[in-house]
């Protein structure tokens, strides 16, 4: 039987070929939709690009839109360059320019076109289009790109740009193509698959002139582009320049929620930079001079950034202990044997005084009773039920996880329970004189404005949150944000215990550490709450986060200012007239607005990247200061003008006019 | 004696040396039409095109050819192992010191030129598993000599996969042609071609439908069964294939929905079902189609073809050279073409039977499989009856290693086959 075996295989082989053959003849002669009307006709595959989604602002302003622009493609077996000196005058590029970019087309392909050059506008593409008709294989495709009206909001807009190979390598599904753009940070990641759309296909019939001659198999294998969809955010765009005026010269951020729906208003992170810089031909060095600057305007501080909450967390120190039944309103402690010092003020007799005076002692008691009040005998055992029962609570504000915030990259955060010291100092081996300084927001404690500023809008809210979010509406103005942000988040801590607190913050604002100077002269009534946070490399970060007016919230603030020190003086001023001009439309406390433009808090010194920044000690009495690092403030025009900051454009107008 | 000595030619089947010449200098030809643009003529010899550097490669490779005739045929048989151990050797050195080409570490580069080791690993492989299963002792019977040959196969082909070559890695699948031939039971060619149909239909249709499918055709096969053979276990035997079959389809599916990440198994569906990707690979074939089908019955005429010039896919004048083999020459030339591809097969099959020596055989057979498992994936491929699995057709594509690799396969068997006289 083996002998026949190399029959089989024969027959085998001819059987393939037969079956080949059929299907070459069916396909070569009897399928007439191949046989193109004629042989110098061929069919070419059109991509269509849509147009990326527009992005308003919450009154229907613009704030990111496309500019059709020109890309200019090269087919190098086809071109033709005569005369190149007159092209590269046409183009106003060099010789040598010239040829590295041919050289490049023809390394990737001598058949296939290659982009030449990109994002000729309208008036370049009108002046080159008459002279191109010398030079055959250079091609004009239509194209886009982003448009800013404003250069604000930079880090929360994010930008587009060419898709990386590592990108092209991870996509799920394989949309993107080399060359196509993507969204890289803020929104244009997060909202990507939505302000893409969909891209088309068209199969057309062309000559050998590149000239169309209508759609082939009458478009049965086209498929339709689909615009981008527009994204509809809550931001209020003349509050958001304003923010972004108010932080020049300063590193930090802000963060405004409208507590009802969990819109952000305005989301400014400084140093920032003009977007338009990456939306441009030269996005390439642009990026590079704001990666390498020190100052990291492309870090987005708002939902990036770690700082520890300082006083601030008093808020939720105090919150838990009423929650929790082991204070009442007026429960009042005196200094006694706690390690920190107090900033001069009446003695403390309620809950409501701690928060406006921000008493340290107050909260070091305040804290220690929520640990040891209950059975254990035991004060190692008996802090670790305490902090385990004040993290049950302390842990609805979401302040140590992933908010969910419509951005990408954002902070984790970390509010420490009993396993975390467990952990790191073993189990029953700390006690609540390890962590005091938990109490007042120092320690362990991480968080960054987004957070605060969802803090500020749950106590306005007197209990709930919903989770902040940009796009309030997508596709359409009266569409509806992702299902993630209409979901409400409750505190369960009682009503009557966030009026107590709420009380201590009028206080705050008024009459305790938010100094005469920062305060407003338009009446409003707000309710606040200062923090200083150790600042590792030099000065205190201020703090303050807000809420007004405080019978009807709203807007919800939250403001860092790194490098300047006390809370009240630096944040404070800054977070109060954003409010105030987020309802009454315009700045009425001139004073503050020139303070706070008069001052420059940008540290002098600069840390090259990849510098390893000394860290806290991280000892039991981490509350006492670090060393103090002198710094100077005065920072010279020309350091400025090096780091890229925006000096110009719309801000100055901006303080004016609004929008 | 005397004879040998003086011709090297002499003794060499004309047939098949007619053949391939008909298919290099074809190939040849097409290639220059892939790369000719009527807006830029240039000479067929111009070597800063690929027709000119092909005509390079032809010529090196003719010296190649009165090299191997030289040497003596027992050089092969003896030297075997050691040249399957070098060339396991570049193939592990390739992973390690390659350069990457679209994605593939297994090219090494020689000045300005680059050698694929894997397009010689076949050749190797070839080599030593006619050394091995020449010896007139082995049956193949046993288990263990199964295994010995499933590692000589094995190890080559995993080494290529690894340096991201799935397609010249599938090609050592052709050595089950060989094998057949040598013994192992047809049933095992069956159950893997079974298989082989099932991870596909697995992938394109619903699982259920498949599992039903079975179902429906293990009852229709216990019921047309003869009762004699019913009573033997005929039965139970279906029974256990229907089984095995349908724990494949749900062990794919499984793999495919649960295992792999989602853009893996993209890359999968794309190789099984084009259309699933029409922008990529689908494209592809879909153009290779058009390409083809425009040709027409005698086709557009040499340098005429439109289809293969513009926009098209990368491989043009590589993997996907039969595109213009079928658009310039139409169904006649591709009947040529095919004509060519069955002819050189059966022929080396017939002179494969003829040999006296195992070695000499086993040979041949692996070189008549290698032809045929590339001609059929690669034509088929084009005609979009196979999955895109970028494997050259030999002789046709352009490439130097490819055209080296498959000229010394074919002369080594040659030689051995004109030194049949003399064997033994």
């Amino acid at each position: 039987m083996q002998e026949n075996r190399h029959l089989f295989i024969i027959w085998g082989a001819l059987l393939i070929g037969v079956i080949y053959l059929a299907r070459l003849f069916s396909l070569q002669v009897l399928d007439e939709s191949y046989a193109i009307e004629s042989s110098s006709n061929s069919i070419k595959k059109i991509i269509e690009i849509p147009a990326r989604g527009q992005i308003y602002d919450r009154y229907g302003n613009l704030i990111v839109y496309n500019t059709p622009v020109y890309d200019l493609v090269v087919t190098p077996y086809k071109a033709r360059v005569r005369d190149t000196l007159r092209l590269c005058q046409a183009f106003g590029i060099e010789r040598w320019e010239f040829d590295s970019l041919m050289a490049a087309a023809k390394a990737y392909s001598r058949v296939k076109p290659s982009l030449f050059l990109r994002q000729l506008s309208k008036e370049e593409f009108a002046r080159i289009q008459d002279i191109m008709v010398d030079y055959p294989g250079f091609e004009f495709e239509r194209s886009s790109v982003r448009t800013y009206t404003t250069a604000s909001m930079a880090n929360a807009l994010g930008y587009v740009s060419e898709i990386s190979k590592k990108q092209m390598d991870e996509q799920e599904e394989p949309y993107y193509r080399k060359g196509d753009y993507i969204g890289q940070t803020g929104l244009e990641k997060f909202y990507e698959k939505e302000l893409r759309g969909k891209r088309g296909t068209k199969f057309v019939m062309v000559n050998v002139k590149g000239i169309q001659k209508g759609s082939w198999k009458n478009g049965e294998l086209d498929t339709s582009s689909v615009v981008g969809r527009n994204l509809y955010t809550g931001i209020d765009l003349m509050v958001q320049q304003y923010a972004d005026s108010l932080l020049v010269n300063k590193v930090g951020s802000v963060v405004a929620i409208e507590p009802k729906t969990g819109q952000i208003i305005a989301i400014a992170s400084s140093p920032t930079y003009d977007p338009r810089l990456l939306s441009s031909r030269s996005f390439s060095k642009n990026y590079m001079e704001l990666y390498r600057n020190p100052y990291r305007p492309l870090f987005n501080r708002a939902v990036m950034s770690s700082y520890r909450p300082g006083s601030t967390f008093k808020l939720i120190q105090a919150l838990v202990a009423l929650q929790e039944g082991v204070i009442t309103a007026g429960t009042g402690f005196a200094h006694g044997s706690a390690p920190m010092k107090c900033h001069g003020h009446p003695p403390i007799a309620s809950v409501a005084m701690g928060v406006q005076h921000s008493c340290n002692p107050y909260f070091y008691h305040v804290f220690r009773r929520v640990l040891y009040d209950n059975d254990e005998t035991n004060s190692f055992t008996a802090s670790a039920t305490g902090l385990s029962r004040w993290h049950e609570i302390a842990k609805r504000f979401s302040m140590g996880e992933k908010l969910g915030v419509d951005l990408p990259s954002e902070f984790k955060g970390n509010v420490p329970d009993d396993k975390y010291y467990d952990k790191r100092y073993g189990k029953g081996r700390w006690k609540f004189s390890n962590i005091y300084s938990v109490s007042i927001g120092e320690g362990e404690l991480l968080t960054n404005p987004i957070k605060l500023a969802n803090l500020a809008a749950t106590i306005a809210n007197r209990g709930y949150f919903y989770t902040p979010h940009i796009v309030a509406g997508i596709g359409t103005q009266d569409g509806k944000p992702l299902q993630q942000y209409r979901e409400r988040h409750e505190t369960g801590i009682a009503r009557q215990h966030y009026e107590a607190v709420i009380e201590g913050m009028k206080g705050a604002v008024t009459r305790g550490t938010v100094p005469a100077f920062a305060q407003l002269s338009s009446g409003i009534v707000s309710a606040g709450k200062t923090g200083t946070s150790q600042n590792p490399k030099g000065e205190d970060n201020s703090i303050f986060i807000a809420f007004a007016p405080v019978d009807d919230p709203k807007i919800a603030i939250a403001v860092i200012v790194e490098y300047s020190g006390f809370g009240g003086s630096h944040a404070a001023p800054i977070a109060n007239l954003l409010i105030e001009r987020y309802l009454k439309r315009e700045t009425i406390s001139k004073s503050v607005e020139a303070y706070v433009l008069r001052k420059n808090y940008l540290p002098n010194y600069i840390f090259p990247r990849g510098t390893i920044l000394p860290k806290v000690q991280e000892r039991k009495d981490s509350v006492r200061k670090a060393a103090p690092v002198t710094v100077p403030l005065a920072v010279r025009e020309d350091t400025l003008r090096t780091v890229g900051l925006r000096r110009t454009g719309g801000n100055k107008q901006d303080l004016k006019k609004g929008i | 004696m005397a004879e040998r000595s003086k011709y090297v030619f002499g003794n060499i089947d004309w047939l098949v040396l007619l053949l391939y010449i008909s298919c290099v200098i074809m190939g040849w030809f097409n290639i220059y039409a892939v790369v000719y643009t009527p807006e830029n003529p240039m000479s067929m010899f111009d070597l800063s095109y690929r027709s000119g550097q092909q005509l390079l490669w032809i010529g090196t490779a003719s010296i190649l050819i009165i090299a191997i005739l030289v040497v003596d045929h027992k050089f092969y048989d003896t030297f075997a192992y050691v040249i399957y151990g070098l060339i396991i050797l570049a193939l592990i050195a390739v992973l390690f010191m390659a350069s990457d080409i679209k994605g593939s570490r297994s090219w090494i580069k020689l000045g300005s030129f680059s050698l694929q080791p894997a397009e010689f690993a076949k050749l190797g492989t070839s080599l030593a598993l006619a050394k091995y299963l020449g010896d007139p002792t082995l049956k193949l019977q046993h288990w263990k000599d199964y295994r010995v040959v499933a590692l000589i196969i094995g190890l080559p082909a995993v080494l290529i996969l690894l340096s991201n070559e799935t397609g010249s890695a599938l090609v050592f699948a052709s050595f089950l042609i060989m094998l057949y031939r040598e013994g192992l039971p047809g049933i095992i060619l069956v159950i893997g071609i079974v298989m082989a149909a099932l991870l596909v239909i697995t992938l394109l249709v619903n699982k259920w439908f498949v599992v039903g499918g079975i179902i429906v055709l293990v009852a229709l096969v216990i019921f047309l069964m003869p009762k004699m053979a019913r009573r033997r276990g005929g039965a139970l035997t279906s029974v256990l294939f229907g089984v095995g079959m349908i724990i494949t389809v749900l062990g794919v599916d499984f793999f495919m929905n649960n295992v792999l990440q989602k853009h893996q198994r993209n890359r999968i569906m794309v190789l099984i079902d084009p259309y699933s990707d029409p922008q990529g690979d689908g494209w592809n074939v879909i153009q290779s189609k058009i390409a083809i089908g425009s040709g027409g019955m005698i086709g557009k005429g040499f340098l005429q073809g439109t289809q293969t010039k513009f926009d098209f896919v990368p491989e043009q004048d590589t993997d996907f050279i039969f595109c213009t083999v079928g658009e310039e020459h139409g169904f006649v030339g591709a009947l040529v073409v095919v004509g060519l591809f069955l002819g050189l097969v059966s022929r080396l099959i017939v002179l494969a039977e003829r040999q006296r020596t195992r070695f000499g055989r086993v040979y041949g057979y692996c070189v008549a499989g290698i032809f045929l498992f590339h001609f059929m994936v690669n034509i088929g491929m084009t005609i979009g009856l196979m999955p895109v699995i970028g494997i050259p057709l030999p002789f046709f594509s352009y490439g130097g290693s490819s055209l080296w690799g498959f000229t010394i396969l074919l002369f080594i068997f040659l030689k051995i086959d004109a030194q049949r006289p003399f064997a033994l």
